[in-house]
């Protein structure tokens, strides 16, 4: 708020709302390898059907465990190679790259849209249901909570649905702790007591006054933890507790490579280098945006 | 402190009777668990036999209760797979998985030790980038993929390794290193930022204004110090092993409890997942309820405040 010193005017001693504000210094590094990273593998997952003249279930076994384009015995047909079904490995990867981010999206939006919830209830009510839904949330949190990931999966049965529950489930906790502690020190404003005495409902001023002013943390975390959903998504699919086949996804497309790790390396490397990278990508651009957006964040 | 002690353990209590609630009320989810205890092609006959002995048919608390009282007796229903009571398969296997572990959290502490306090002290020079980096890989590389890249550089082309299985101490080499480097990345990162913080401080400066030799200050005055909040987080680092003793234990074939619970899901094998599932629980927190009671014993602010 800017000071009148011509009229003497009463400045607002806090912004109503903190709206999602760019600091300029960041803007001039915006990252952009990791920028255009994350561009080409959006577009390759949307336009994935366009990109590749191969299916990426159907299965060709003539074509079987050919090697890269540039080991003996590869062609520039397929690029990358093939797997043990013949099915050509780059357009399993690209098709991969779907399930990865919508999954990670998915799980992104109900973990931290649930955690973001619980986080500003905790913070606002306080009391016992802040006692109550912090204890459960430091428990998730110094919890190996992937196991209940895996034994949700074990007992719905993997389909899409259920990995992105499970993903949301190992997620909230974090957006829960950190969100309420920002809840926890917008509480005691001025705005939100005005609102208070004004009559607004809790539901109100959760919703209309402090989750605004929660935005900016909410979007850096969100940015923070694509990467991580990226992985937690990988493990789960390795481990046979992800979306089932023939589906691809990198973290199964690395399971059938391993029982072919001497003859036919390439099957588990090139998905295990999408997930590097791309995650690699999304960390930059995280860390980038936690600069941008709100450098005092950094603990995060 | 007595009282802090009983405090914190039922704390404890009321967290483990919390997850075996979720347990039981997760198993319950499809509405009928019996189908996720007998084989796909069980009969009608053995359907019914088992709900009948399962106790089914009776009320929801009540069913709780016998789930309860039979996981602390330590009877946790038969494999649906293996055909035997899954708590000797699990009585089988967890010396290896705590040998393993063991391995990878010495070469963890032996590796993130050294290089948080080098970092913090060569803060700024090229020592320090590298360390930030093997912190920043250890974030985005999939553990799992790091394994069997291992595995085909080592065991596979150079050969100097096995490639998976339990047998000699070379064994242990590939997995205790995959799973320590991932304890290594957050240890190296929290010890060099309170390292940075305990060097700056009056009892440091006075240490060197009386000419303590500088590596005395380092490794002695300073570390010491450093270490309180690496504690802090021993609940965290156990739960970064566990997890990833599943992957890691997948990937080299070792005969442990993560190795287990893999094979409970490719077999859908829910008795075992949920034993294993329900008895880590009861070590994390186990072991959690003695790091704070250590802590407490180490610093006084904690079992007074």
């Amino acid at each position: 708020m800017s000071v009148s010193m011509a009229t003497g005017e009463l400045v607002r001693e806090e912004p109503l709302v903190r709206p999602v504000r760019w600091r300029l210094a960041a803007l001039r590094h915006v990252p952009v390898v990791p920028l255009s990273i994350i561009t080409l593998i959006l577009l390759t997952a949307v336009l994935a059907n366009v990109l590749t003249p191969y299916s990426p279930v159907d299965i060709a076994l003539p074509e079987r465990l050919k090697p890269p384009f540039w080991e003996q015995g590869g062609s520039l047909a397929h690029p990358l190679g093939t797997d043990p079904m013949g099915r050509d490995l780059l357009t399993r990867m690209i098709y991969g790259a779907r399930i990865s981010l919508l999954v990670g999206f998915l799980g992104l939006c109900l973990g931290g849209g649930v955690g973001a919830a619980l986080g500003l209830i905790a913070g606002y009510a306080g009391g016992r249901v802040d006692a109550f839904l912090m204890r459960a949330t430091d428990t998730a949190l110094s919890f190996p909570i992937i196991l209940f990931a895996i034994l949700l999966v074990v007992i719905l049965g993997g389909s899409l649905l259920t990995v992105v529950l499970a993903v949301a489930l190992v997620l909230w906790a974090r957006f829960a702790r950190v969100i309420r502690g920002e809840t926890l020190s917008i509480r005691e404003r001025h705005f939100v007591a005005q609102a208070r005495i004004a009559g607004s409902s809790p539901m109100r001023i959760i919703v209309v006054h402090l989750f605004p002013n929660v935005l900016n943390t909410l979007v850096v975390l969100l940015s923070l933890q694509v990467g991580w959903v990226i992985i937690v998504e990988a493990s789960l699919s390795f481990l046979g507790a992800g979306v089932p086949p023939p589906t691809p996804t990198w973290g199964s497309m690395i399971a059938e490579g391993r029982d072919y790790i001497a003859s036919a390396w390439w099957i588990s490397f090139f998905p295990g280098l999408a997930i590097l990278v791309t995650v690699l990508a999304f960390n930059l651009f995280g860390d980038w945006l936690r600069d941008a957006l709100d450098p005092t964040l950094r603990q995060l | 402190m007595q009282r802090y002690i009983v405090r914190r353990f039922f704390q404890s209590l009321l967290e483990l009777l919390a997850i075996s609630m979720l347990i039981f009320g997760m198993s319950r989810l499809t509405g009928d668990p019996v189908m996720l205890m007998v084989p796909d092609d069980a009969s009608r006959e053995d359907i019914a036999q088992l709900r009948h002995a399962l106790g089914l048919d009776q009320s929801l608390p009540v069913q709780y209760w016998v789930f309860l009282s039979k996981a602390v007796q330590g009877d946790f229903g038969r494999s649906i797979k293996g055909q035997m009571p899954v708590s000797e398969m699990i009585k089988e296997r967890l010396p290896n998985s705590l040998k393993l572990a063991a391995v990878a959290l010495s070469i963890a502490v032996l590796l993130a030790f050294p290089l948080g306090v080098v970092a913090a002290v060569k803060k700024g020079t090229a020592l320090d980038t590298m360390a930030n980096v093997v912190a920043v890989l250890g974030q985005s590389l999939p553990q799992f993929w790091v394994g069997i890249v291992l595995i085909q550089v080592f065991a596979v082309h150079l050969r100097w390794l096995p490639v998976a299985g339990v047998g000699s101490i070379w064994h242990y080499v590939l997995p205790a290193f995959t799973l320590g480097w991932f304890v290594v990345a957050g240890m190296m990162r929290l010890l060099r930022s309170s390292m940075l913080d305990i060097l700056g401080s009056e009892f440091v400066k006075l240490a060197r204004i009386k000419g303590v030799p500088e590596s005395t200050v380092i490794w002695k005055h300073a570390l010491r110090n450093a270490i309180i909040p690496v504690l802090t987080f021993g609940a965290i680092y156990l739960a970064i092993l566990v997890t990833g003793a599943i992957l890691v234990e997948t990937v080299f074939a070792w005969p442990g409890i993560g190795q287990l619970i893999y094979q409970g899901i490719v077999f859908r094998d829910f008795p075992v997942v949920q034993a294993v599932v329900l008895l880590t629980a009861g070590v994390v927190i186990a072991v959690n309820l003695l790091v704070d009671i250590l802590y407490a014993y180490v610093d006084p602010r904690i079992r007074y405040g």
